[in-house]
């Protein structure tokens, strides 16, 4: 098939960045987005034109870090889906395809669909962590955990940090993404000693780093690859008012 | 002394560490203040160590070439990890997990550091769940188990298909700890591009910022280098598209050498290749062996559907062929398998380069055991699948969707078509007990080394390495050579060892720069993979290995007159990042080919079509080769060193699988 790209170009971080159209010819269905990408990238280079700097590693959906914001939603058209496992068999032939970095105060553009995340980091080291030093541990087998808790920690620990409730959320906040930490660990008995600092410190941080309020709108569920659920901003905001009102 | 002392400690092998720790000489809080390490790597193995350092008091300064530690390539891996527990009171030991690690490694392994690996495996597990990785359980609220290739005990320890994602986020929850308490600085999106050595010690290191193109001297009393394996070298690999060998190759140049660089798993299930545009494979976790049937049809170009071909014209042939392990025989030997069905003409779908992975008969039995665990009476056949496919599911639900959304076909409804693909490095940096290359100061954990896997790698053993290097070997280690160094006070990096390690640098990248030829980087690239592929891949043979030798270094030659790098230096630079890790591949493929070449028995994923049994088994002949193949770099001229390796407890045997 035959499609039309319009790609999001800046240069660097203070460019102001705009559009440019892009011919992709000959994309084979079974093709991955990316792996479209970089045949274009390929001719471009011969050309002797920059490449469409993008962030990719793993490639199947578990690193977090491709973040491309395509035709209007993160991530693209199919539900549950990294860009990088998004296969060209979801578009049709002569579309016009739009591809854009997230777009957060938070999270500033590097270079063409290349942002900064670092401040997902620091929320982390703010308090994203049970503090135990290595060797401290006791045998694995001596707290039974309910299988239903740790399913759940585990379906809140599927998070794969890409930012992409940030992205299509219209107050790009970070809820989505801090909740599921914060349940995880507030799931498990090994994290109930540090919860009340852990969400105070977590959600501290996060407002430091300039993301914005929830306002219930649902959308970072809606566009999460990884399903995470809505609960978790739920839990996590019965966590923060227990341990505004416990003082801690 | 011989430059390749492995320092096992003497001693009866059960005792051997427990001793080791407790003579090691210690370094006192206040000293270790004051003592800098660098590790470069946030994967499993770098994560781990440098919490666990930072924890201990020392100032830790951490790299990756990604925008957080928590991408790196340790956090794809899907099926589990090993572990002597025994919680399945099915007679794991620590004795068990080192005598199948030996053997899964086709007696090419250090017994020694093998048996420290299954000794400390518990504790990993330990540590991991009370870090708060969600492992899987039972209802009973205890930690459940599966099975892995190579054993016939229940050991492996998981998260669904996610286990990599949930030990690296808890490792990283645990370095994100000492980056927020200020005992480790982490360097984001910086790559090391070169070793510094100052008397014949590691003393730092060069990276690239990769945002501003800037390179930058950092200082280390020790170097850690927890870079990963370079499976990439193939082009096309189950890795990471950026996993590479560039920080292990320039430590190489430095006089570090490499062990065994031939050793590369190549890995029996994987999503086949679909066309030229492939960047990259998908690894289909080894854990679907617990329940998929691997078969072929018995007629030659059979184009029914899988579904279509009746059950007496299947060809179960690891069931057939090995029936002591069946679906479960280890690695190599399921690879080398499906390679034969396929080169004989029983292959399947369009490129008939695939076989069939089949959990039919695995739906059936588990909805049998579902009716009867929930006391059903009279359920149609379709009832009974549907119940199956849940469990199924919940087992491997991640790649199953997977699997569809790469394909394109729904695993629940046919089999899944899987090859062989390029997966994990065995070779790396050589090390001793200590995980000390032959640089002084200079040390490898995780894939990045050599040490514990011999010629083959038992799947789920790759993660329990990684953790146990950085989380419990190193930290004891380090202090035996930074005990003697608490006097030595921080190099500035004005120091000419530093200001003439960046210029050569300098001096690379600006060449680069300048070829300004008419090839893209991965057009070099894809040549290699292809070379070593077909010469140097799951069969190799002296004419092929002779032959690949003299293409790559033309190919070589090639890049450095006709490679085309747009953009500058002095910004992010995608490509440029590609050249440099290409380059180095380019000369990894070589030493990795001369290493094929001299070893002319098969052993492990290493397998000469010359060494062969009668009935085609790989066939080793330890007379000749019961050593490590530890690499000099020599300016280019490659001199091999050999460590015999002795076996006091382990017998070497033809390794069986029937
Ligand atoms: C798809 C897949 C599935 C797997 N499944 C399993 C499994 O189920 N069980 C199992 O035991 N094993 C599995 N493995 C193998 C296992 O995941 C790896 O061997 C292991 O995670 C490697 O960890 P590591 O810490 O050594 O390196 P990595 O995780 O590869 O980390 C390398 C680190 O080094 C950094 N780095 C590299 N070069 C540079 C440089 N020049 N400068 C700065 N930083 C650099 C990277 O940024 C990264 O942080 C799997 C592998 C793959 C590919
Ligand atoms: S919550 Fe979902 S969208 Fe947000 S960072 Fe995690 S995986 Fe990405
Ligand atoms: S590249 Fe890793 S999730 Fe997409």
């Amino acid at each position: 098939m035959n499609l039309t790209l319009k790609v999001w170009r800046q240069k660097n971080a203070s460019d102001k960045g705009a559009f440019v159209t892009y011919n992709a010819k000959n994309v084979s269905e079974d093709m991955s987005f990316l792996e479209m990408l970089d045949v274009l990238n390929e001719e471009l280079v011969e050309k002797g034109d920059q490449p469409i700097a993008f962030d990719h590693d793993c490639r199947e959906g578990i690193c977090g870090m491709c973040s491309m914001y395509i035709n209007g939603r993160a991530h693209g058209p199919q539900n549950g889906t990294t860009t990088c496992q998004l296969h060209m068999r979801k578009f049709k032939d002569g579309e016009t395809i739009t591809i854009e970095p997230w777009r957060a105060a938070a999270f500033p553009v590097i270079k063409d669909l290349v942002v900064d995340r670092s401040s997902f980091d620091r929320i982390i080291a703010a308090g994203g962590f049970i503090s135990v030093n290595t060797g401290n541990a006791q045998d694995a087998n001596s707290l039974p955990i309910a299988k239903k808790d740790a399913d759940d920690a585990f379906a809140a620990a599927a998070c794969i940090g890409c930012g992409a409730c940030v992205a299509s959320c219209k107050n790009s906040s970070a809820m989505l993404f801090v909740s599921a930490k914060v349940s995880q660990l507030a799931l498990l008995p090994q994290g109930r000693p540090e919860a009340a600092t852990r969400v105070l410190n977590m959600v501290k941080q996060m407002d430091e780093e300039g993301f914005g309020n929830c306002t219930n709108t649902g959308s970072c569920e809606a566009e999460c690859p990884k399903e995470i659920s809505l609960e978790n901003i739920a839990r996590m905001n019965r966590e923060f008012l227990f341990a505004s009102l416990a003082g801690a | 002394m011989s430059k390749l002392d492995s320092k096992i400690p003497a001693g009866p092998i059960e005792t051997k560490w427990t001793k080791y720790k407790s003579t090691v000489p210690l370094v006192n809080p206040a000293n270790k203040r004051s003592l800098e390490i660098i590790v470069v790597g946030s994967g499993l193995a770098g994560a781990s160590a440098a919490a666990s350092l930072a924890e201990l008091g020392y100032k830790v300064k951490c790299f990756c070439f990604q925008d957080s530690p928590r991408r790196a390539h340790s956090i794809a891996a899907q099926g589990g990890i090993n572990a002597a527990k025994n919680y399945q009171n099915d007679g794991d030991s620590t004795y068990r997990l080192f005598y199948d690690t030996v053997k899964g490694g086709d007696y090419r392994a250090r017994e020694g550091n093998v048996y420290r690996l299954a000794e400390v495996s518990a504790n990993i597990i330990d540590q991991c769940v009370a870090q708060g990785v969600p492992f899987a359980r039972e209802y009973g609220g205890l930690l459940s188990n599966r099975s892995f290739g190579g054993t016939q005990v229940q050991r492996t320890f998981y998260a669904a298909g996610q286990t990599g994602q949930q030990l690296l986020l808890g490792a990283y929850s645990g370095l994100e700890r000492q980056i927020g308490l200020g005992t480790v600085t982490m360097y984001n999106r910086h790559e090391m591009l070169d070793v510094v050595k100052i008397e014949d010690k590691a003393r730092g290191i060069i990276a690239r910022d990769l945002v501003t193109g800037k390179l930058e001297r950092h200082f280390g009393h020790a170097v850690l280098l927890c870079t990963g394996g370079y499976g990439n070298v193939f082009f096309l690999s189950t890795n990471a598209m950026g996993s590479n060998v560039t920080a292990a190759w320039k430590a190489h140049r430095q006089g570090a050498y490499f062990g065994n660089p031939c050793f590369t798993q190549i890995h029996p299930t994987c999503i086949p290749v679909s066309g030229d545009h492939q960047s990259k494979l998908t690894l289909m976790s080894e854990s679907l062996r617990n329940d998929g049937r691997i078969w072929v049809p018995k007629k030659k170009d059979d184009t029914r559907k899988a579904v279509d071909i009746p059950e007496e014209e299947r060809d179960y042939y690891l069931e057939r062929r090995y029936p002591a392990f069946g679906n479960l025989v280890p690695r190599d030997v399921a690879s080398r398998a499906a390679k034969e069905r396929c080169d004989e003409g029983y292959g399947v779908g369009t490129s008939k380069m695939a076989v069939y992975l089949d959990f039919a008969a695995a739906m059936e039995r588990y909805g049998k055991t579902e009716v009867t665990k929930r006391g059903l009476h009279n359920v149609s056949k379709e009832e009974i699948i549907k119940l199956g496919k849940e469990v199924v599911a919940e087992k491997y639900g991640n790649l199953f969707e997977m699997y569809d959304k790469i394909t394109g076909e729904n695993p629940y409804e046919m089999p899944m078509r899987i090859y062989p693909a390029v997966h994990y490095t065995m070779g790396g940096l050589w090390v001793n007990y200590e995980l000390m290359t032959t640089v002084t100061g200079l040390y490898a954990l995780g894939e990045a080394n050599f040490s514990d896997h011999g010629a083959n790698r038992l799947g789920a053993s790759a993660l329990m390495q990684g953790l146990a290097d950085g989380y419990f070997v190193i930290p004891y280690t380090i202090g035996n050579y930074l005990s003697t160094d608490i006097r030595t006070k921080a190099i500035p990096t004005d120091h000419e060892a530093f200001v003439k390690a960046e210029k050569n640098v300098q001096d690379t990248l600006d060449k680069m720069m300048n070829i300004k030829g008419t090839k893209t980087v991965d057009y070099f690239h894809k040549k290699l993979g292809k070379i070593m592929w077909d010469k140097c891949g799951m069969a190799r043979n002296e004419k092929g290995l002779t032959e690949a030798i003299a293409e790559i270094q033309a190919l070589r030659a090639e890049f450095w007159k006709d490679v085309r790098i747009p953009g500058t230096q002095n910004e992010m630079n995608l490509e440029l990042e590609k050249a440099g890790r290409v380059a180095d591949f380019l000369e990894l493929g070589e030493l990795m080919c001369r290493d094929a070449l001299n070893r002319k028995e098969s052993c492990g994923g290493h397998f000469r079509e010359e060494s062969q049994t009668e009935d085609g088994e790989a066939q080793r002949d330890d007379d000749n080769f019961s050593y490590v193949a530890a690499w000099d770099y020599n300016g280019g001229n490659y001199e091999l060193n050999k460590e015999k390796l002795e076996f006091e407890i382990v017998h070497p045997s033809q390794r069986s699988y029937k």
